[in-house]
């Protein structure tokens, strides 16, 4: 009863949480889903993005403005991985673990900006000292200071923002990119500048992310980001298989990835409160995002036997 | 409309897996020429559309469409003055976007994508009606997701497509090789269609001698990488497959001249 009562206490933070988690999933969604690349800069672009932000909060910047330059930080390591693959044709998987791996001496560098070490592997926020847009202290009040008013306003935002986008010229470029690169350079389509145009809006909003996560978490550390990528797939996928049937629209499947971050984290949450470690975490979302990558393709074996069968009672 | 002088292109060079496929290819287009290309397997035709539309750069020679010098021109780049329509009934339009969506892209080729909707209503009704010309029932479902299509469907909206905004040069590699002889006919049909309304430049490759002499005003035959035969006017309009096969011999200097040779 007692653990049944702690769980259904601590939902209102896992939906913070998936809320957070799931404007990464969404950028997550433009490269693996629409592009079709597996962008593993996001590792380490969440992490810049709460970096750069907590930076200059504790600075004292205008939130906002820290917020939106998080999100340009991570533009720019989008636009790395971008021309590392389509400039330098190193493979797309590679080119994200370069600026991946990249970022993560660079996140140190960043923390440490105003302070006498050289590097900082943390920081921490605190409502009290600094000015946040969100942070979880308030997820269970009342009043407008609750971070989830916020964050839903957020996530309404990018959703709307991606499906104009999306309907725009240079937005059906970037599908039919992803679609079919040959049939889009038969129409005009620099497919190498949609593919960096994809990694550059992608990795802002996993900046976004980071930046909203580490005010909401009131710490920004240099781990946060490691295995960002797997979490964002672990949403897409919860989303897509959950929600497939009945959201056809763009705008509901990006939805469903949303719904799909905060899914994982209200399953996370239950899962904690079993008794397992937050550490044991990595363990069990590589394990779940295992399963429903290799879903699909179980189905076919499947579904190929039993057409076959059914070919030949015909016969 | 399309000179092509002294192009060649090597594969692989330097390896076990070396490959001349274009070895100095000379070819010269009129404006509204219907050009058919024949060909074995291996002799260069697909090489050489190839190389007319950009896919990667020739080693030598020089591509100029209209006046316009495009030998070091990107392949999207090319795309403005060039429609193609593949072998692959896959390759030619996005299977994950709608039917009116593959053609709003197709209307805009060569030109600067913006921020403007990716498509308007005027243009819906201009697609419909444009569907229904090709009588394949596309016409009431537009926004039916393109990989649901069958392969004949799929060729005809890329031969639509590739001919939306009027191309200089219109290049067909096989477009029919991969269909079923009823559908094959239709498409080509469809084809001669459009080429004759617009007066299109146009290349096509076919495997099949008898389209080759049935259609177009010129006919074209590869070898090792070379044209070897050049037929047009009268000439082809009183060509049978039976000379075709002799000149085939003629020119190569094979005896082996047969239907496999021509036909792979």
């Amino acid at each position: 009863m007692n653990m049944i009562q702690s769980f259904f206490n601590s939902l209102p933070n896992a939906i913070g949480q998936g809320l957070i988690w799931g404007v990464m999933a969404i950028g997550v969604y433009i490269t693996y889903k629409i592009l079709d690349i597996a962008d593993l800069t996001v590792d380490g672009s969440l992490t810049t993005g709460g970096a750069v932000c907590a930076v200059l909060i504790t600075m004292g910047w205008d939130p906002w403005l820290a917020l939106l330059m998080a999100i340009i930080a991570g533009m720019l390591a989008g636009l790395v991985t971008g021309l590392l693959h389509t400039a330098c044709g190193i493979p797309a998987i590679l080119a994200g673990i370069l600026t991946q791996l990249a970022l993560y001496s660079l996140n140190l560098r960043i923390m440490a900006i105003g302070d006498t070490s050289p590097t900082k592997a943390s920081l921490a926020l605190s409502p009290d000292r600094n000015s946040l847009l969100v942070s979880s202290r308030f997820v269970r009040s009342l009043g407008l200071n609750n971070p989830l008013i916020l964050l839903i306003l957020a996530v309404a935002a990018v959703i709307a923002l991606l499906y104009w986008f999306f309907g725009t010229e240079l937005g059906s470029s970037l599908r039919a990119t992803g679609s079919n690169g040959n049939m889009a350079r038969a129409q005009g389509i620099n497919t190498d500048k949609t593919k960096v145009l994809g990694l550059v809006v992608s990795n802002g909003l996993v900046a976004l992310s980071g930046a909203l996560l580490a005010q909401y978490s009131g710490s920004n550390t240099i781990d946060m980001g490691r295995g960002a990528i797997v979490i964002g797939l672990a949403a897409v996928i919860i989303g897509e298989v959950l929600f497939k049937k009945v959201f056809r629209n763009f705008a509901l499947k990006l939805l469903s990835a949303v719904l799909g971050a905060i899914i994982y984290y209200m399953v996370i949450t239950l899962v904690l409160r079993l008794g397992l470690e937050s550490t044991d975490l990595k363990l069990l979302t590589a394990a779940v995002v295992a399963v429903f990558l290799a879903i699909p393709h179980f189905k076919k074996k499947y579904f190929t036997k039993k057409a076959k069968k059914g070919g030949r009672s015909h016969a | 409309m399309l000179d092509v002088t002294g192009v060649r292109k090597t594969f692989n060079a330097g390896t076990v897996n070396e490959k001349t496929a274009l070895r100095g290819v000379d070819l010269h287009l009129d404006d509204g020429d219907f050009v058919t290309v024949i060909g074995g397997n291996g002799a260069g035709k697909s090489t050489l559309l190839n190389a007319i539309a950009g896919v990667w750069p020739v080693d030598e020679g020089t591509i100029s469409i209209g006046g316009v010098d495009v030998t070091h021109l990107a392949e999207h780049k090319r795309a403005k003055y060039i429609g193609r329509v593949f072998q692959d009934p896959m390759m030619g339009t996005a299977a994950s976007m709608q039917i009116e969506e593959n053609l709003a892209l197709a209307a805009r080729r060569g030109q600067r994508r913006t921020l403007k909707r990716g498509i308007t209503a005027r243009e819906r009704g201009e697609y419909k009606e444009m569907l229904k010309i090709l009588d394949l029932g596309l016409e009431d479902r537009l926004t039916t997701k393109v990989g649901l299509l069958s392969g004949g469907q799929r060729q005809a909206l890329t031969l639509l497509m590739a001919t939306l905004r009027r191309p200089d040069l219109l290049l067909l590699d096989e477009h029919t090789a991969a269909l079923d002889p009823k559908t094959a006919a239709k498409v080509l049909e469809a084809t001669e269609r459009v080429v004759k309304k617009d007066n299109l430049t146009t290349l096509m490759i076919t495997h099949n001698m008898r389209d080759a002499i049935d259609h177009g005003n010129r006919l074209i035959m590869m070898f090792e990488g070379k044209i070897v035969l050049d037929i047009s006017g009268e000439d082809k309009k009183h060509l049978t497959v039976e000379d075709l096969l002799a000149k085939f011999g003629q020119t190569t200097g094979s005896t082996e001249a047969d239907d496999k040779l021509l036909l792979g």
